[in-house]
Formats: C-alpha cells, sequence, structure tokens
C-alpha cells in the first residue's frame, strides 16, 4: 500500500474523509438552500426555473455538483466502513449502560440519522433531480427563452401532504445529524483551538437549526399558499 | 448497608460467562467499592465459593490497574477510580451491576479482569523518547515553559486505566492514544521522534482493533483523570502533518 491509501485507510484518515466530505456538503446545504430561497418569490417561479437552469448548465456549477455527488457517495461509503469497524470493535455490548450521562444523543446516533436522511435523499433526489434532468418537465418562455418548469413540479409536489410531512420530519433528522456534525467535522480535521473552537460550536448550534428550518418552511408555504 | 451485586463471572476468555447476583450485608458507607469486593469476596471464600476476579493496585487512583463497569459506567457515578469511588455513592438495598471494560482489544481473562495489554504495546510502538546514557543532565539545561509544561503534565496524567475505551460506544482508544502522543509531542525532548510516534502508535491502535471516534465526548466526560478531547484533536493534528511530511513512504 501507498502511504497515501495506507493513510486514507487508517482510522484517523477515515475519519479526515468524513469530515472533509461533511464540511464540503455544509457548504453545499448552504448554498441549496439560499437559492431554494427564490420559492419565495412571487413571480409565479420565475427567478426559481431561471436559476434551476443556470444551476444544471453553467460549467462552473457542473462541477460543484460532481464534488457534491462524489461527497455524498464517499460520506456513505466511508460511513459504512467506520460502523463496521466500531460495531466489530465492541463484540459483546454491555448488559447496562447509561451513555446519555456523558454524550449527547445526536452524536451517538450519527449513523442512524444519516442512514434516514440518504432514504430521504434517495426520494428528493428522484422527485427534482431526476425529473429536472430527465423526467418530463413542462416548459416556460421568459423574455424570449425556454426554460424547464422546475417550479410547477415543485408546487404539485407539495400539494401531497404525505410528502410535505415526510420533507418537514427529515429536516428534523437533518437538524439533529448537523447539531453534532457540524462541530465534529472541525474537531476530526484537528481544527481545535481555546479561541476559535466556542465559536464554532455556537455556529453549529445556530445552523444545525436555521438551515434545516428554512427547508422545512419551504414545502410548507407551498402547501399553504397555493 | 445491604446491597445486591450483579456480578459478571466468566471462568476464562472461552467461557461464555454470565451475570451471577450476591447479596452482601455490613456495608459502611464509607467503604471504598474495592473494599466492598473485599467483603463480598470473604464471604465467597468463607463458603468455598471462588472469588470475584477483579484488577486492583495500589488503591490510591494514581495506578491505573482498577477498572469494572458500575451500573452502566466505567469506574461506576462518580468521575474517579473505583478504588477511590465510595459507598456513600450508592443507597441501602440497591442492586449494583458489575461489569468488565467491553473491547475486542481489551478481552475478558476472568470475571471482571480483562487483558488490557494492547494500551502497552501502543506504547511500546512509539510512546517514548530515546535519550542516550550518559551524565544526569542539568534540570535547567532544555528550558520548557510553563504553559508548556502544564499542558504536557495534563496529558501526562493518563494512567491508562481504559476508562475511555470502556465509555466510548466504538470501543475506541483515542483518548489514551491522543494522551500519550500530546505529553511527548509538546516538550522538546519529543521531537526526535514525533513524526515517527504519531504514525507508529497510531497504526498500533488500528492493528489491536480499536474503533474510531464519534467525538461524542463520553471519554472524556468519564477519564478519571479528566484528559480533555484537544487532545484528540492534537493527535490528528499530529498525525495528519507526520503522515504528509515524514520521509516514510
Amino acid at each position: 500500500m501507498s502511504w497515501v491509501t495506507k493513510t486514507l485507510s487508517s482510522t484517523l484518515g477515515r475519519k479526515l474523509i468524513m469530515g472533509l466530505t461533511g464540511l464540503f456538503l455544509i457548504l453545499f446545504l448552504t448554498g441549496h438552500v439560499s437559492g431554494n430561497l427564490l420559492l419565495f418569490n412571487d413571480d409565479d417561479g420565475q427567478a426559481f426555473n431561471i436559476y434551476a437552469k443556470f444551476m444544471t448548465t453553467n460549467p462552473a456549477v457542473k462541477i460543484l455538483s460532481y464534488l457534491t455527488y462524489i461527497s455524498i457517495i464517499g460520506h456513505v461509503v466511508w460511513s459504512i466502513w467506520l460502523t463496521r469497524q466500531n460495531k466489530a470493535a465492541r463484540p459483546v455490548g454491555y448488559a447496562e449502560s447509561k451513555a446519555s450521562t456523558n454524550s449527547t444523543w445526536s452524536s451517538r446516533n450519527m449513523g442512524i440519522l444519516g442512514t434516514i436522511i440518504l432514504i430521504f435523499l434517495v426520494v428528493h433526489l428522484q422527485g427534482f433531480w431526476y425529473e429536472m434532468h430527465w423526467g418530463n418537465v413542462p416548459t416556460v418562455t421568459y423574455e424570449g427563452e425556454e426554460y424547464k418548469d422546475l417550479f410547477s413540479i415543485v408546487t404539485f409536489a407539495f400539494q401531497n401532504e404525505l410528502l410535505v410531512a415526510g420533507y418537514v420530519i427529515a429536516m428534523g433528522f437533518l437538524g439533529f445529524h448537523l447539531s453534532h456534525g457540524f462541530a465534529s467535522a472541525f474537531q476530526t480535521l484537528g481544527l481545535s483551538h481555546k479561541k476559535y473552537s466556542p465559536a464554532i460550536e455556537t455556529v453549529g448550534k445556530i445552523y444545525c437549526v436555521v438551515v434545516p428550518a428554512l427547508f422545512a418552511s419551504m414545502p410548507l408555504y407551498i402547501y399553504f399558499t397555493s | 448497608m445491604k446491597l445486591t451485586l450483579k456480578v459478571w463471572r466468566q471462568k476464562n476468555n472461552a467461557d461464555q460467562g454470565k451475570f451471577v447476583s450476591y447479596p452482601v450485608e455490613g456495608i459502611s458507607k464509607d467503604m471504598s467499592f474495592l473494599e466492598m469486593m473485599d467483603v463480598l469476596n470473604e464471604q465467597l471464600t468463607e463458603k468455598g465459593e471462588d472469588p470475584v476476579h477483579f484488577d486492583h493496585d495500589c488503591r490510591e487512583g494514581i495506578c491505573g490497574m482498577c477498572s469494572m463497569y458500575i451500573d452502566g459506567k466505567p469506574h461506576g457515578p462518580q468521575q474517579t477510580t473505583t478504588c477511590q469511588l465510595h459507598m456513600r455513592s450508592f443507597n441501602d438495598g440497591e442492586t449494583i451491576t458489575i461489569e468488565p471494560w467491553r473491547a475486542k482489544a481489551f478481552p475478558v481473562v476472568k470475571d471482571l479482569v480483562v487483558d488490557r495489554s494492547s494500551f502497552d504495546r501502543i506504547i511500546q510502538a512509539g510512546g517514548y523518547v530515546s535519550v542516550n546514557t550518559g551524565g544526569v543532565p542539568d534540570a535547567n539545561e532544555i528550558p520548557i515553559p510553563k504553559k508548556i509544561a502544564d499542558e504536557a503534565f495534563d496529558a501526562a496524567t493518563c494512567i491508562g486505566c481504559g476508562a475511555c475505551v470502556a465509555a466510548c460506544k466504538n470501543a475506541s482508544a483515542m483518548l489514551f492514544t491522543s494522551a500519550k502522543i500530546s505529553q511527548l509531542s509538546m516538550l522538546p525532548q519529543g521531537q526526535v521522534e514525533r513524526k515517527e510516534r504519531a504514525e507508529k502508535m497510531i497504526a498500533q491502535m488500528d492493528a489491536e482493533g480499536f474503533g474510531a471516534c464519534t467525538n461524542t465526548g463520553a471519554c472524556a466526560a468519564e477519564c478519571p483523570k479528566g484528559i480533555s478531547l484537544t487532545n484528540i484533536a492534537r493527535m490528528n493534528r499530529e498525525y495528519f502533518s507526520a503522515v504528509v511530511s515524514s520521509e516514510n513512504v
């Protein structure tokens, strides 16, 4: 094995992959939520549709989107690898354990939370991302240019109260995942400092509430307004 | 005090093991947990039964030999070693569950005794400084700032008891290994082998079959010596900078 593969397959290397992909996905979420705020525009989705076209055709965005796919797959594959290692490290469990006295529930259940988010992601990608790329999306014309009307797909989908409820609940799980993952990623990268770590933790606590709440507000807004 | 002890009994590593409940009487609140175990063992010996095997040595909280997972926590309800845990932390009539440390890298030897030599092998892999023999060096020959000395000493207070591994949901040895890497990496004497140490100790930690770190913080919360999580971040920095800059291909 070369030193690179040896490092990346060591316990710390595997954690490094988790931290880096996790942080990149946090950046992605930030961009995703900011762009999607256009759904709140009172313009029958014009700004949102123009934005959706930009996001699927711009070459720079293409590179970012491939990085996002790699990060999602990497984050999932490495987490399975780590979970298997972690389970093997304790073949016989405790009869009695008071883990809640020394750690948070989210920190102990990142795998479960991640699995739920992954299931949500499959449904989410199938409903919008796949439709936008390869599905039958009606088109609209703004100032002589033709655009795919993703807005109509979104507004139609969120008439279904089950889907809306599913999205809101999934965002709750995302919030718990981020409540531990945000600061944990920095610790894994070795970025722990008396000055900056408290700030990172505070930002993480705000981020894990605000971003999922904004995401959850979108299906709710569409459901109750249209 | 009257207590019921639900103790893990296991003849040897190959044995499946099971819980056995023992009633004990005449326990004083001022007894240490180990003294309470001594009372139980005297009762068992008088009855001609095999006493419960458990690790202990200094009984002063400095050797790291005592272990036991008591009522769902390593070293019991207080953040201290089992020898420094007193029966006043328990109530009369209570049932106390006592298990061995659970980790693949800490195989059960008998009852509550586990083999923690995996820690020794991590130390052997690089947890030392090489010093040439010769005359005694002057105490102030190498100046070390007080702050650095204190921080290195904080890491060095790790007694290697393994409570971090026992508390961790992944049976990870990161807190132990990071304390041992930190205490030397901060001091001038530790610079020569600094990179090699990080690489070798972590390779050994992995080879022993410990789990990874999820940063739950359970280890630091249960550590009888209060070793902090910043050591794990430091170990990560040490390791990543070692692998990219060392000449070990």
